[in-house]
């Protein structure tokens, strides 16, 4: 099972549509309401531990990877800039009037950066990051929401495990800034004694009475049932789907390149070559490992190109072949060395170094469309528990970017260099890396970011990125996953056609890439912790 | 994918859209390559009890009626078990009102016996409207009220819900707790989804969120004319011909008449299509992958010239064509998984026009008139031709409009002659002419 992820998914409501009559005439504003869908508010819901920034941050990057911009805004970080130093519990008693003035205070600016980052900085999902349990306090966002024009998506954790909750506060609350002296048992006291100043106030989503209009899922016992009500559009049908498939086990994910190919000795670039013989020796070297790291119900995955298969068929264990994990086509390019692409195609050259991520080789793919065929291997990945991926250096870089959460801009310089094993293991709000050089010799195919960010040159992006002519007036404008909710992230560039007079409204939310790796900014404590980060450059 | 078989199990009261969902859902798994039957009861009870009187048999204590009801259960999971274990199916969907534990704990002690994996799928309604709708579109048309009245059919019908109501246990978040289940209630307004073990089921529960019964209807068509086209060359990126751009002014004459409400447009990412589009004047989408099938190594070649350079795989194409892939290309079955999404995407919006490619139509096409793999490459798919689907019943309506504009026919039956030797007279029998 191999399909290749389709660009653009139309989400409006009909609501949205309806503002468009008569159909004929008013091509721009029309298609401008239809193209801005409603930023989308994501408000987790859940007693302390219940997994509500795991949720959040995972969905974050999930939804930044496919290209929809996406802040995670979490309260106790407000609360900590707040109120400096905790002390104990006694701060989350719900009788603690001066300790809830402080908290509601922190709600509001935050919900503020919310509206901000959805409005002006071309956010188009801002995940709300607290417990919000009481109605007094939902009804406060959904007042919010509704006088932004945003729409709402509930996600609430509930668990009555209590192992679970246990595992959970020592694996992040006991290296939470709250508690900096970290004596495990003193940590778990007081946060136990925390979540049960919640409890008593705790009004759980209702899906029969109260908050029957609501569009809302419930997670329970993380992810044994879940409970959807409401759905209305496709990203929130997105969302769902992610957060019905990923799970906590502990698994770990191996991603590697093919063995050194004959193509890769000659420098040349794509197509399907076969091993070399040190490729081979690798291919070796790599059933080694397999057997060292003893690993059970390993699953293998390579793609439908010689150079994995014949990796793979080493190993000698079943594996499964992925078309989409197929090499990025280079098109007119494919097998040239970078000396013959220069010489032929100086300005394709140039240009794929001023937009690495958005440059699509004539006749072939960009990265771009590389991370939209890839997301079925990326959502059949959080499903499995162990996989070795057999790939290429392209694939390879989109899916580390996924795991690490890299942005368009690194993405394509991340160094994935042959004949070295990744392996990735989550590891609280992240991904611990680990690099293993199988060592056996390869040649060197990764190629740096040239020096001096040249300025680009916008009106040849466009004119690369629209491969064919004529098109609906915002098309060239916008990145490929444009109606998953993203808005444009050039300016928009007049074009020759005399269906757009004048520029689209969305032009004043163009800024920073909506790519720009949002996720980053969410929690600094975690970031700094728990991501044993795999130098890129 | 899936290596266990899978028995779905429908639950709900009659009149609930069991066997909607269960005809949708095997048609959907069929078409992305998953082999899947369904096992409906009701038609086990009609070829046991050759005619249906009133609904005084379904009541429960009507003791002969139980006896043969229990006994066309079992002869169904007997087929459904011939069916996953010795014909190779992968899928097997056992439709009917399962609406007590105990039929449920039979199926399930049947599935635990054979190695299958199980999964229910509970419809729960208690809108009138819609069962009243429900009942007027699938039931009347039911063998079992040939010869009555629409108002005595309706009349017996609720009498026959009332029949199971009293004994029905839905499935209970508590006690099926250890099950795996989606019940989806008021027609998909919430989905309670419990313990979903595989990659299967979770695409099941995918789809199954994603669909929708607002009527509505969805438009397919190809690109106009393509200067390509007329000199019978396949693949390629080509303009349109003279001929095609009238089409396209004739398509947005069409779509002004027939009026569609918050008509959606998608396009390929190829200039023939994208040319089309602009012709209407309306805002449009553009999907890669509603791109043509790659020919690889044969695109922008006629026929005769593959013929010419590529004998052999133009016979093996012809032996086997959903299969076969280009190479350096694709088959119709790489396409069936590009088109995936697309069709996901379809499900969730109302009304769509897609402008695309004859072979990308053919995949459109059988996944919604439920074509098999054979027939599929063979769907007649002509140019400045508009079909117009609207799902009804358990089906799809088609309306063809041919919209008055000459075009080549691009359309290439299968030879007689499909052997590696076949000369080269026998492999273009079947060659539609060109220039």
């Amino acid at each position: 099972m191999s399909s290749t992820q389709r660009d653009s998914g139309a989400s409006t409501n009909s609501t949205e549509a309806k503002k468009t009559d008569p159909r004929w005439n008013e091509k721009k504003c029309s298609w401008a309401s239809y193209m801005t869908n409603s930023p989308t508010m994501i408000v987790m819901i859940g007693l302390p531990a219940r997994g509500k920034t795991y949720m959040s941050k995972k969905l974050t990057r999930y939804l930044n990877w496919i290209g929809v911009p996406t802040k995670v805004f979490n309260l106790g970080v407000y609360r900590r800039e707040a109120v400096r130093a905790y002390k104990s519990y006694d701060f989350f008693r719900h009788d603690n009037e001066e300790a809830m003035k402080i908290r509601k205070q922190c709600a509001l600016v935050a919900l503020q950066d919310v509206r901000v980052y959805l409005t002006e900085e071309g956010g188009q999902i801002a995940v709300f990051d607290a417990t919000n349990t009481t109605r007094e306090r939902r009804d406060l966002i959904q007042a919010f929401v509704k006088e932004n024009g945003f729409k709402v998506f509930f996600v609430e954790s509930v668990c009555d495990d209590p192992d679970v909750i246990a595992a959970n506060i020592l694996e992040v609350k006991v290296s939470s800034p709250d508690y900096p002296e970290k004596h495990r048992e003193r940590v778990m006291e007081d946060f136990l004694k925390r979540i049960e100043c919640y409890k008593v106030t705790y009004q759980l989503l209702d899906p029969d009475d109260y908050d029957k209009d609501l569009s809302f899922i419930k997670v329970i016992n993380v992810g044994q049932r879940f409970l959807v009500n409401r759905v209305q559009d496709y990203i929130q049908s997105k969302i769902v789907y992610y957060l019905m498939n990923i799970h906590v086990h502990s698994h770990s994910i191996y991603l590697c390149r093919h063995g050194e190919s004959n193509h890769n000795v000659e420098g040349r670039i794509g197509g399907d070559s076969e091993l070399s013989p040190r490729g081979k020796q690798f291919a070796h070297a790599l059933r080694d490992f397999i057997d060292e790291h003893k690993l059970s119900d390993l699953k293998v995955w390579t793609s439908q190109l010689r150079r994995t298969i014949q990796t793979a068929e080493e190993l000698g264990v079943p594996y499964e072949q992925w078309k989409i994990l197929n090499e990025i086509d280079a098109g007119v390019c494919e097998e040239m060395t970078y000396q013959m692409i220069q010489d032929s195609f100086p300005e394709e050259f140039a240009l794929r170094d001023q937009d690495k991520y958005h440059y699509r080789y004539p006749g072939g793919e960009s990265y771009q469309d590389l991370v939209q065929r890839l997301e079925p291997v990326i959502m059949e990945l959080e499903r499995q528990g162990n996989v070795l991926v057999i790939c290429h250096q392209a694939v390879m870089r989109c899916l580390l970017a996924y795991f690490l959460d890299k942005g368009a801009d690194d993405l394509p310089y991340m160094k994935c260099p042959l004949h070295t094993v990744l392996k990735l293991t989550p590891v609280a709000y992240g991904c611990k890396v680990e690099m293993f050089y199988l060592n056996v010799e390869a040649v060197n195919t990764h190629r740096d970011r040239p020096l001096g960010k040249n300025p680009r040159d916008s009106a040849l992006i466009h004119r690369r990125n629209s491969y064919t002519p004529l098109s609906s007036h915002d098309q060239v404008k916008r990145p490929r996953l444009y109606s998953a909710g993203n808005q444009p992230w050039l300016p928009l560039a007049p074009t020759p056609s005399a269906l757009m007079p004048e520029r689209l409204q969305s032009q004043a939310r163009t800024g920073g890439s909506c790519l720009s790796p949002c996720a980053k900014d969410s929690t600094l404590m975690a970031a700094k912790k728990l991501v044993a980060v795999f130098a890129s450059e | 994918m899936t290596n266990c078989p899978t028995l779905i199990v429908t639950v709900g009261l009659p009149a609930r859209g069991k066997t909607y969902i269960s005809k949708k859902l095997t048609r959907y798994l069929n078409w992305i390559g998953v082999p899947t039957k369904e096992f409906n009861v009701g038609d086990y009870r009609r070829e046991c009890l050759k005619i249906y009187k009133s609904f005084e048999f379904f009541r429960p204590d009507n003791e002969e009626g139980v006896k043969i009801r229990r006994q066309c259960a079992m002869s169904a999971l007997n087929d459904v078990r011939q069916y996953l274990s010795v014909e190779g199916g992968q899928v097997a969907v056992f439709d009917a009102t399962n609406t007590t534990r105990d039929r449920r704990g039979t199926i399930m002690k049947f599935a635990e016996q054979n190695g299958f994996k199980v999964f229910f799928v509970e419809s729960v309604c208690e809108d009138p409207e819609v069962i009243a709708q429900n009942i007027v579109q699938v039931k009347l048309e039911n063998p079992d009220y040939m010869n009555c009245s629409s108002e005595e059919a309706i009349e017996d019908f609720m009498e026959r819900i009332k029949c199971y109501e009293t004994s029905y246990q839905p499935l209970d978040e508590d006690l099926d707790s250890d099950m795996s289940y989606i019940k989806i209630m008021d027609v998909g307004r919430r989905y309670l989804v419990n313990r979903v073990v595989d990659h299967i089921q979770s695409r099941i529960v995918y789809y199954l969120m994603n669909i929708h019964i607002t009527p509505r209807s969805i438009y397919l068509c190809r690109h106009g004319e393509s200067d390509l086209n007329i000199k019978g060359r396949i693949g390629g990126d080509s303009g349109l011909s003279g001929r095609g751009k009238e089409f396209a002014k004739r398509l947005r004459n069409f779509l002004e008449e027939q009026n569609i409400k918050d008509l959606k447009i998608w396009t390929s990412q190829m200039k023939r299509t994208i040319q089309t589009a602009e012709c209407l004047g309306v805002p449009y989408e553009q999907w890669k992958s509603l791109n043509e099938i790659d020919a690889g190594v044969c695109e922008e070649m006629m026929y005769e010239e593959i013929q010419e350079h590529f004998p052999l795989e133009f016979a093996l194409r012809d032996q086997d064509k959903y299969r076969y892939r280009y190479p350096k290309g694709e088959s119709y079955e790489d396409l069936v998984q590009r088109l995936e999404p697309v069709i996901m995407e379809l499900e969730r919006q109302e009304n769509v026009l897609v402008i695309c490619h004859q072979a990308i139509m053919r995949c459109l096409l059988a996944y919604f008139l439920d074509k098999t793999s054979h027939e599929l490459p063979y769907l007649k798919c002509p140019l400045h031709t508009v079909l117009k689907l609207t799902p009804v019943a358990y089906g799809c309506k088609v309306e063809s409009v041919y919209l008055g504009v000459e075009s080549v026919n691009t359309h290439r039956d299968r030879p007689e002659n499909v052997n590696v030797q076949r000369s080269t007279e026998d492999a273009l029998q079947t060659v539609p002419a060109h220039l």
